[in-house]
């Protein structure tokens, strides 16, 4: 059984039963796996990568159907195993972690329990020993204090603990495959760096395989050592990290990687590329090649007529790709954008202004206790948004950051300071007491348009009433006022009759940036408008932003957790921590030493795409403080990796005047820091 | 814990605080009304106006009260004009046999729909969830009465093998126990049909949830996963339905009691309301506001006991 695979899925065709008949989600998939080898499978939303997990799982409940294939693990064809069996191999032989740990764990069970569950059904054991095991296995995924862990309940822990009790679970019974579905997706970026740290070094302590599925190409190099790239049920490329990464043959994955802001890049020099067009219905599909319709490349005939399989490439061992023309789309034919559009004008006057401005939240500490804390959100933020540009407010959940875009729209008052509005003083002022032409002024894109979209009304009426109630239209002028709208956002006309059902995100976040512009607003605050969106429809509505900027001058107020869509798109960042402003510039210094050790660590933290990164990264291994535990001197001294000593802990920093307007509050002199830091 | 309590003990009082206002000034509001209920449409406005003043009638509401409620807080509820007994008596009585059949009643019920929701909600669309479901739905939308004459006929008339009436008095052959078994039978295939349905609801959603994909995925039996990780989920919803059933079971089978001629609280009030009997009426209500305010907080208390995420 040397040679042989560990897990090797022949020819595999899976389809979902829905009301319009049976949909193939998988056809034809051929992947494989060997002992303690890491594949990354990477795709956009619908791809069918999840179900490439759940079958070889055979977990596809009750409208998932194996078409055809053979699903070979260890030898034995998983399609055809029984009840039985399966339970015999699942949780021991072949293991899961999942996206959202939260949901994945049991509430009401304490996490020690649901530990010991899985040696005590597997092996055996007693009770004591399934103990001593989960104790062990809570120490190698670094969680502190593993007795006190195992009687806590999940929600007693936060998302970072929480994934590494899924993690220990899987690996409690030391499985030879591991398979990972968005093992990070939803935690915050220095979370996802702990956690990745974390999975590369327990690869090399157990020697399980292991599936990584997941829409990040970053997370992915970071663990594995091959990559497959998936496109409607299909694998079109697949290869070694290095193979995908540095020299991409599909044309989709090439698509992939230039819709990518990556680090070194900005929209003043290199701009984002979106694939063209959309994915298709998996129920309208045509013979040959998937891609074709979205290929810059395509040929008729060629590539449409029948299926293409995978081939490997030329001179280039373990590389194998999808594409009739693979050779003759030379490396060097990859696009490459014109410049970006670009407002040359100098700096203004800033339009929003931020000083001193607190807000705090009283809270019970559960809903039966009697003592209420006070939650600082928002303690001394200083900041300000110049006119045409883009102001990013990055930070990781809980720093207050849609909490400051409460108060700009007045969703929330605040306790203390001043906001000011071109000039119009808005801290205090909720959005009734806002007249119509402070709220035109101001409008809000938020991150999930589904649940921001009025499920039962057209785009037409949403766009309408924005009109109507913000610019005082008359009837008659709203429709070609809403296909004027429709055309900003690169959307056709016939998109106003339809509703949000029939749209896709991407589509979905259009028509609600549309709305946002139906006031011609002067600012436009948007949280987190990409982060739900997949790679490629983000670059699309990232450039349609930058382009609605440069056309109408509008300012952006970016909030974000993507440190590198920020990076590429912002003019200004402020950089937040626990409520307060840590750093605060224009994007290139913000982002070149000397840092905040915050931001230092935040962008040391981003999965890079680079295979050759350097492992020398910061990883934050204690928690967030809870509201009720912010430090009295520095809010990052309990994490800081940089700590001078007690006078973290004790003196509230200094903020300290740089150059070009950029601070940094801190207790290191930046000479210091910057000597000290490389950049990232 | 303590403050939980505590808030809702004041809740309690304030509840009967104004339904015993509410109650008192509905029956006895208007000058006369007392003691015209009391004598009935044939007594003289003379003897109306006698025991008007013979019983204090004649002064302010509120004053009348303030009187009421202090000789409740002592004990003294008062006498009862329907049972020729002091209220207290009455109620202690009737209230024990309700309780009686209620605890029963009770009893079958829980474990009936806990184990019928969850097979039917364990695999959602089966035949077995469809069997169960038909039943529970039909069960439940027949009313009570419908239900309890339907029985009545097939086991009373037609086959002769129960009793028609509970009276819970001995005699005519049948003992108490087979007197139970209609009345029971008629609540619990009433309320047990919701009970069932919410259980199965509850289950339904649990199945769906990821931490039992967790559990499958682990390599657990169908067996366990159901016991170990769907069963407490899926009852920490229903479990406040559940506790309210006992203010149901208590106060609302009036119809139940009256079909079978059960010498119950519901039928107390029945009586009491029909022969004005009005101590004993605002007594009752008093008792059922008391037993619905305080199952609905067991029922929070048991929520609280169920999930974690609640206790502090």
């Amino acid at each position: 059984m040397t040679d042989a695979p560990l897990l090797d899925v022949q020819g595999l065709r899976v389809a979902y039963t829905t009301r319009a008949g049976e949909v193939p989600v998988l056809t034809g998939l051929d992947l494989s796996l060997r002992a303690g080898e890491a594949l990354g499978l990477v795709g956009e939303s619908g791809c069918g990568k999840s179900t490439v997990a759940l079958s070889i799982m055979r977990y596809l409940g009750r409208a998932g159907r194996i078409t055809a294939g053979r699903i070979l693990f260890e030898g034995r064809d998983l399609v055809s195993l029984d009840e039985g069996a399966l339970r015999a191999l699942r949780g021991r032989r072949i293991a899961m972690v999942y996206q959202d740990p939260m949901a994945s764990l049991n509430p009401v069970m304490t996490v020690g329990r649901q530990l010991m569950e899985v040696p005590m059904v597997h092996e055996r054991v007693d009770a004591a020993a399934a103990r001593a095991r989960a104790l062990a296995m809570l120490r190698e995924v670094r969680l502190a204090d593993p007795e006190a862990v195992m009687d806590r309940y999940p929600h007693q822990l936060s998302g970072g603990q929480q994934q590494r009790i899924v993690i220990a679970m899987a690996l409690i019974a030391e499985p030879a495959l591991l398979i990972m579905d968005e093992p990070t997706t939803g935690l915050d970026v220095t979370v996802e760096a702990a956690v990745l740290d974390l999975v590369r070094d327990l690869r090399r302590r157990h020697d399980s395989a292991i599936l990584f599925i997941s829409h990040n190409l970053g997370t992915v190099a970071r663990v594995c050592d091959r990559v497959g790239v998936m496109y409607r049920g299909e694998l079109v490329e697949e290869g070694s990290v290095r193979q995908i990464f540095t020299d991409p043959r599909h044309p989709y994955t090439r698509g992939l990687l230039d819709c990518l802001p990556t680090s070194g890049r900005d929209k003043r020099h290199a701009p984002l590329i979106p694939i063209a067009g959309q994915v298709e219905p998996a129920s309208a599909r045509t013979p040959g090649c998937g891609f074709a319709s979205r290929c810059p490349h395509v040929e008729t005939g060629r590539c449409t007529t029948r299926a293409i399989a995978l081939a490997t490439v030329e001179d280039d061992a373990g590389h194998r790709v999808a594409c009739v023309r693979v050779d003759e789309l030379a490396q060097a034919s990859r696009r490459r954008a014109t410049l970006a559009v670009r407002d040359a004008q100098a700096p203004t006057a800033p339009v929003i202004a931020v000083r001193d401005l607190h807000k705090s939240y009283e809270r019970r500490r559960a809903r039966l206790a009697a003592r209420k804390d006070v939650v600082r959100a928002l303690v001394d933020v200083e900041l300000t948004a110049a006119r045409r540009r883009t102001l990013a407010v990055v930070g990781e959940s809980g720093c207050g950051k849609s909490t400051l875009a409460k108060i700009l729209t007045g969703i929330e008052v605040a306790t203390g300071g001043s906001v000011t509005l071109d000039g119009i003083e808005v801290a205090a002022l909720p959005v009734d007491a806002r007249d119509r032409t402070l709220k035109r002024k101001l409008q809000m894109v938020f991150q999930n348009p589904d649940s921001t979209l009025n499920p039962s009304h057209t785009v037409g009426y949403a766009i309408g009433r924005a009109l109507r109630r913000l610019r005082e239209r008359a009837p008659a002028d709203v429709p070609s006022g809403v296909a004027r709208l429709l055309e900003v956002v690169k959307l056709g006309p016939e998109m106003a009759a339809r509703r949000p059902r029939q749209l896709s995100g991407g589509e979905k976040q259009r028509v609600a940036i549309a709305r946002a512009l139906a006031g011609d607003p002067d600012v436009i605050v948007a949280d987190e408008p990409v982060s739900a969106l997949d790679v490629s429809v983000q670059a699309a509505v990232i450039n349609l932003l930058n382009e609605i900027q440069a056309e109408r001058g509008t300012t952006l107020l970016f909030i974000s957790h993507d440190l590198a869509v920020v990076r590429y798109l912002a003019d200004h960042v402020a950089v937040m921590y626990l409520g307060t402003v840590a750093e605060f510039g224009a994007v290139e210094r913000v982002f070149a030493p000397p840092y905040h050790p915050y931001t230092e660590a935040l962008l040391s933290a981003v999965p890079v795409l680079d295979p050759d990164a350097a492992a020398s990264r910061i990883v934050l291994e204690a928690p967030l403080p809870r509201g009720d535990e912010v430090p009295r001197g520095c809010p990052f001294a309990t994490r800081c990796p940089r700590r001078v000593g007690t006078v973290c802990d004790d003196v509230p920093p200094p903020v300290q005047q740089l150059d070009g307007g950029h601070r940094i509050a801190r207790h290191i002199p930046a000479k210091e820091l910057a000597a000290r830091q490389v950049p990232l | 814990m303590a403050r939980f309590v505590a808030k809702h003990l004041l809740f309690l009082l304030l509840t009967l605080l104004v339904v015993s206002f509410l109650v008192f000034t509905l029956n006895e509001f208007s000058p006369g009304a007392v003691a015209r209920k009391v004598l009935g449409a044939y007594a003289t406005q003379e003897q109306v106006d006698l025991l008007t003043t013979q019983m204090g009638l004649d002064r302010p509401l509120l004053v009348r009260y303030v009187d009421y409620v202090r000789a409740v807080l002592s004990g003294d509820l008062g006498q009862s004009a329907r049972f020729k007994a002091p209220v207290r008596d009455v109620i202690a009585r009737h209230l024990a046999n309700t309780a009686f059949l209620a605890a029963i009643a009770f009893a079958c019920i829980v474990p009936l729909s806990m184990i019928l929701g969850v097979m039917a909600g364990m695999r959602e669309g089966s035949r077995l969830d469809r069997v169960i479901l038909i039943l529970s739905t039909v069960v439940a939308s027949i009313p009570e009465f419908a239900l309890g004459v339907f029985l009545a006929s097939v086991f009373v008339v037609w086959l002769g093998w129960l009793p028609g009436t509970a009276t819970l008095v001995a005699g005519g052959g049948w003992s108490v126990a087979a007197q139970l078994v209609l009345p029971v039978a008629v609540i619990v295939l009433f309320d047990a049909g919701y009970v069932v349905s919410m259980i199965r609801a509850s289950m339904v959603e649990v199945m769906q949830r990821p931490y039992i994909r967790t559990a499958v995925l682990k390599g657990l039996s169908f067996r366990r996963v159901i016991l170990k990780h769907a069963l407490r989920n899926a009852m920490l919803t229903p479990i406040t339905v559940i506790m309210l059933q006992i203010n149901y079971l208590v106060a609302g089978v009036v119809v139940v009691e009256t079909v079978f001629a059960y010498p119950g609280f519901g039928r107390m009030m029945l009586e009491a309301t029909l022969f004005k009997d009005i101590a004993l009426v605002e007594a009752g209500a008093l008792v059922a506001v008391f037993l619905a305010v305080v199952t609905n907080i067991l029922g929070d208390l048991a929520y609280v006991l169920l999930d974690p995420r609640i206790r502090a």
